[in-house]
């Protein structure tokens, strides 16, 4: 079967979890046999894993006729995809797009990024897939998030193929209710146009049902899951100090509750004083928990890193003791998953929607600080919890395997090829 | 002759309130009394009550042909005397008609058999004189918590003095015997043994209004022709099951009441009888003997002692509340051996329990917590702040030997005191007489003795 996937981030480039989802969920599907999957992002780098799926960069795709050598367009774009294909999708120009302004390839340049003129970026995008879907057959369109459904809406009006949106997140989860009417907009022309809508969690279902006003039959979950550690940073060995370490690693911004960390923190510390606290990572909230910590007086336990990347956070899940994510609405959460495959005993809110596929870790409503300081006070004082969770987690996790979800998305597939949803 | 053992389960436990960590040191109360009133007094109405009275009935129609056995925990008596005395009472009515009898257990429902030899007896004991003392009866068969049966505890069970015991069935133990006969242990010969046929006895506790099941509807006739159809050889058939299966588990509308009054109609057309634990331990022999080196109990698909002992939580918890058995038992604080009773109960170490799946189900439902993760987290602080009060008591530093034989310094201090005292009594008495003799006795003469004793003090 044909898919041909819109995405927005991809990984080794990636700025959330978006990238590292539809990244981990295609090699899912490949990893089932029998896929073959065009991937379109806005700007490739060229060090992308193409093992499994044949990725377009949108930035690459003209829309605009320029009668170029292949020994130039093999210089300028041949490290992200053969000129032949430059060539064939040039073929499938279907507008004078000349208006537009493109480069010497006659194509536009993206961000790939969430920049300020997101709104025209998609849009762009939107035109490429036009392009695109006229050169690559397909059997089935499939979209990742709001930022592409105009473009694989497009694709779908242009093959008469099936198109599967895929809600990582909404509106909803990253404003706390202050929906932002443009993109609301886009989400929902997205959900009416789709054929099958697939969300990460049962929360962001209800999501979907409740607040898009959509039919429940037409909205599957498929829970996210987490991609196996290399064996290196599996043994890595991380000097640990000699405290308990307390963690919680995220963007420090309303959405993940970091101020509930600082008095789940501040109650712990004043019955323990072998215990550091450490918000790893950056966002708009940070000055105000500095300033949080300093006013309950725990500055000297509760520590602030900044935001780390690649190997550090593994580095720093490493050396955890506890790992907390007390997210006021999550709409799956892949970092605890993360945490567990390095041994390290999770709470998590039960507003986070990795909470409805996980057991071995602690559930807490975000705000109930109470049951958070006895949580992490219990981990960290009585040992055969510690291990209990760590060793079940281990267990657990293992069996939480893209392979997995990736069977279910092709079986979704299947269902709608065949019309008996 | 065949012959229907019917015994009847109790027990509730002391649940325990959400305990912060935060309270460790500061709060020593650890029961959420809302809910132990609210759910004995539901069980109670649902079950307990209506089941006595049905009971009660079938004693009246069948005079005392009919027996039934009752097993009790020391928890779920304190439970019922305080929340639901009415029950107390109209189970006496019931034990006042001789058709009753009571099994031996330990008071707090614990696993003390498991690990603590000198704590389970003493519980035995406490549960007995308890039993003794609302009902009248001493208990002369015992039953072990959750029916838990090994050789090693046969033994202890049989040097207290039981001449029976009651267990499970298990499969794995019996083989291709049958558990309607009796069976003696191979640890303590003289030991018999009843076991539970749970094929009859989950019929009746849970198959019973399932619409589902194949036999349904269950008939009191039918019930009867099962067992009077089992092989003439076959003596007895041991229903053991959960009082609040009556009721609760079966609910009124199943028409269970009807169904139990009904049995002995069938049964006796059948010439089928009923018999307590006692009876029969003293009028069938024993046909075999069973070897059960490691522990089984009735619980679960693999009817072993996993379901309380089965994790590292549970088995950190356990070890952790018994490493201060020692020294609770030197305490003398009434409120220390109190909590020390209701934290022992096994319950609280079911709702540890980790395992998934069908079992799984089962221990969720019955779990006041929603994971077992916190059920843990909520005992260890309340075990963390009654370890502080038994320290308060005597600072964990001294040794036990070295503590036992200081408070026995003490103990033999206050015996001498006292002797003293009475001689100093008897020699004032003596001093008196001597006053009165010598007719000097004044008034100054009586108080100078007096002054002298306060000073002995």
């Amino acid at each position: 079967m044909k898919a041909l996937m819109f995405g927005w981030e991809f990984p080794p480039h990636i700025l959330g979890g978006l990238g590292t989802a539809s990244y981990g969920l295609t090699k899912g599907m490949n990893e089932n046999g029998n896929m073959d999957i065009t991937f379109v992002i806005p700007k490739p780098f060229g060090d992308e894993d193409k093992s499994f799926a044949n990725i377009i960069g949108a930035n690459c795709v003209p829309i605009a006729w320029r009668d170029v050598n292949w020994d130039y367009v093999d210089g300028r774009i041949g490290n992200i995809m053969n000129p032949q294909q430059y060539y064939d999708l040039r073929d499938h120009i279907y507008a004078d797009f000349n208006y537009m302004r493109t480069n010497d390839l006659g194509c536009i340049e993206f961000s790939g990024k969430y920049p300020d003129n997101l709104i025209e970026e998609i849009n762009n995008y939107s035109i490429v897939a036009g392009v695109i879907a006229r050169t690559t057959p397909c059997d089935i369109i499939h979209s990742h998030d709001w930022l592409t459904y105009p473009a694989g809406i497009h694709a779908k009006q242009v093959t008469g193929k099936p198109l599967v949106i895929h809600v990582h997140a909404t509106d909803f989860d990253r404003s706390r209710g202050n929906v932002n009417p443009t993109v609301f907009a886009i989400e929902k022309d997205g959900m009416n146009q789709a054929d099958h809508i697939i969300t990460v969690s049962n929360l962001t279902r209800q999501t979907v049902i409740e607040k898009y006003g959509i039919d429940p039959a037409k909205v599957t979950t498929v829970h996210n899951a987490v991609e196996p550690l290399s064996e290196e940073l599996a043994n890595m060995i991380v000097k640990k100090p000699k405290e308990k370490i307390v963690t919680f690693l995220g963007r420090i911004t309303m959405q993940k509750g970091p101020e509930y960390f600082v008095e789940a923190a501040t109650k712990v510390l004043q019955k323990k004083h072998n215990v550091r606290f450490v918000m790893a990572g950056s966002g708009d909230m940070m000055e105000k928990m500095i300033s949080l910590a300093a006013k309950r007086d725990i500055a000297d336990r509760f520590h602030f890193t900044g935001f780390l990347k690649g190997r550090q956070v593994y580095e720093m899940l490493k050396a955890s003791d506890v790992y907390i994510m007390p997210s006021v609405s999550e709409p799956f959460g892949i970092s605890p998953l993360e945490a567990m495959q390095m041994g390290v005993p999770s709470i998590i809110s039960k507003q986070s929607g990795c909470a409805e596929i996980l057991s071995n870790v602690i559930k807490i409503d975000y705000w109930d600080i109470d049951s958070m300081a006895d949580a992490i006070y219990s981990i960290i004082t009585y040992p055969a919890m510690y291990k209990q969770l760590r060793e079940n987690g281990l267990e657990e996790i293992d069996t939480i395997q893209w392979k997995k979800a990736g069977a279910k998305v092709i079986d979704i597939y299947n269902k709608i090829i065949n019309h008996s949803f | 002759m065949k012959s229907i053992c019917f015994y009847f389960q109790i027990h509730q436990p002391f649940r325990l309130r959400t305990y912060r960590f935060t309270d460790i040191g500061n709060d020593h109360y650890y029961y959420d009394d809302f809910a132990n009133d609210e759910i004995i007094t539901r069980i109670a109405q649902r079950s307990y009550l209506p089941a006595t009275e049905t009971l009660k009935e079938m004693v009246k129609m069948y005079g005392s042909k009919f027996k039934v056995t009752f097993s009790i925990t020391g928890t779920a008596m304190e439970q019922l005397e305080q929340y639901v005395p009415e029950f107390i009472d109209s189970l006496k009515e019931l034990v006042a008609t001789g058709c009753v009898d009571f099994l031996s257990e330990t008071y707090a429902h614990s696993l003390a058999s498991l690990i603590d030899p000198e704590e389970f007896k003493l519980q035995v004991v406490a549960h007995d004189e308890k039993i003794k003392q609302l009902f009248g009866i001493t208990p002369k068969v015992f039953r072990n918590t959750e029916l838990i049966y090994s050789d090693d505890i046969a033994s202890m069970v049989y040097a207290m003095g039981f001449k029976g015991m009651i267990t499970d069935g298990a499969k794995h133990i019996l083989g291709w015997k049958s558990p309607n006969y009796l069976y003696s242990s191979a640890s303590a010969p003289k030991l018999k043994l009843l076991l539970k046929n749970s094929k009859f006895s989950d019929d009746i506790s849970f198959h019973f209004s399932n619409t589902e099941w194949r036999e349904y509807p269950l008939t009191a006739d039918k019930f009867a022709s099962w067992i009077n159809n089992l092989p003439q050889e076959e003596q007895i058939v041991n229903l053991f099951m959960n009082f609040e299966a009556l009721g609760e588990l079966q609910t009124k509308e199943s028409g269970i009441f009807e169904f139990i009054k009904a049995i002995p109609r069938f049964a006796f057309e059948n010439g089928i009888s009923f018999i307590t634990p006692a009876e029969a331990i003293a009028k069938l022999k024993p046909v075999g003997e069973l070897v059960v080196p490691f522990p089984m109990s009735w619980a679960d698909e693999a009817r072993d002692t996993s379901a309380w002992l089965g994790n590292d939580l549970q088995n950190e918890a356990f070890e952790k509340l018994y490493s201060i058995a020692e020294r609770v038992r030197l305490c003398s604080d009434r409120k220390i051996k109190q909590d020390w009773n209701y934290i022992q109960t096994s319950d609280h170490f079911y709702y540890m329990c980790t395992k998934h799946r069908n079992d799984g189900s089962v221990h969720s439902h019955y779990s006041p917590y929603e994971t077992p993760y916190q059920a843990f987290t909520n005992y260890m602080n309340i075990l963390s702040d009654f370890i502080v009060r038994v320290e308060e008591q005597y600072p964990l530093s001294i040794e036990n030997e070295e503590l036992n034989a200081l408070l026995t310094t003490i103990r033999n201090q206050a015996h001498e005191i006292e002797a003293l005292n009475k001689e100093v009594a008897l020699m004032r008495n003596n001093i008196l007489k001597e006053d009165k003799d010598e007719k000097a006795g004044t008034e100054s003469a009586i108080k100078k003795p007096r002054k002298k004793k306060k000073t002995t003090e």
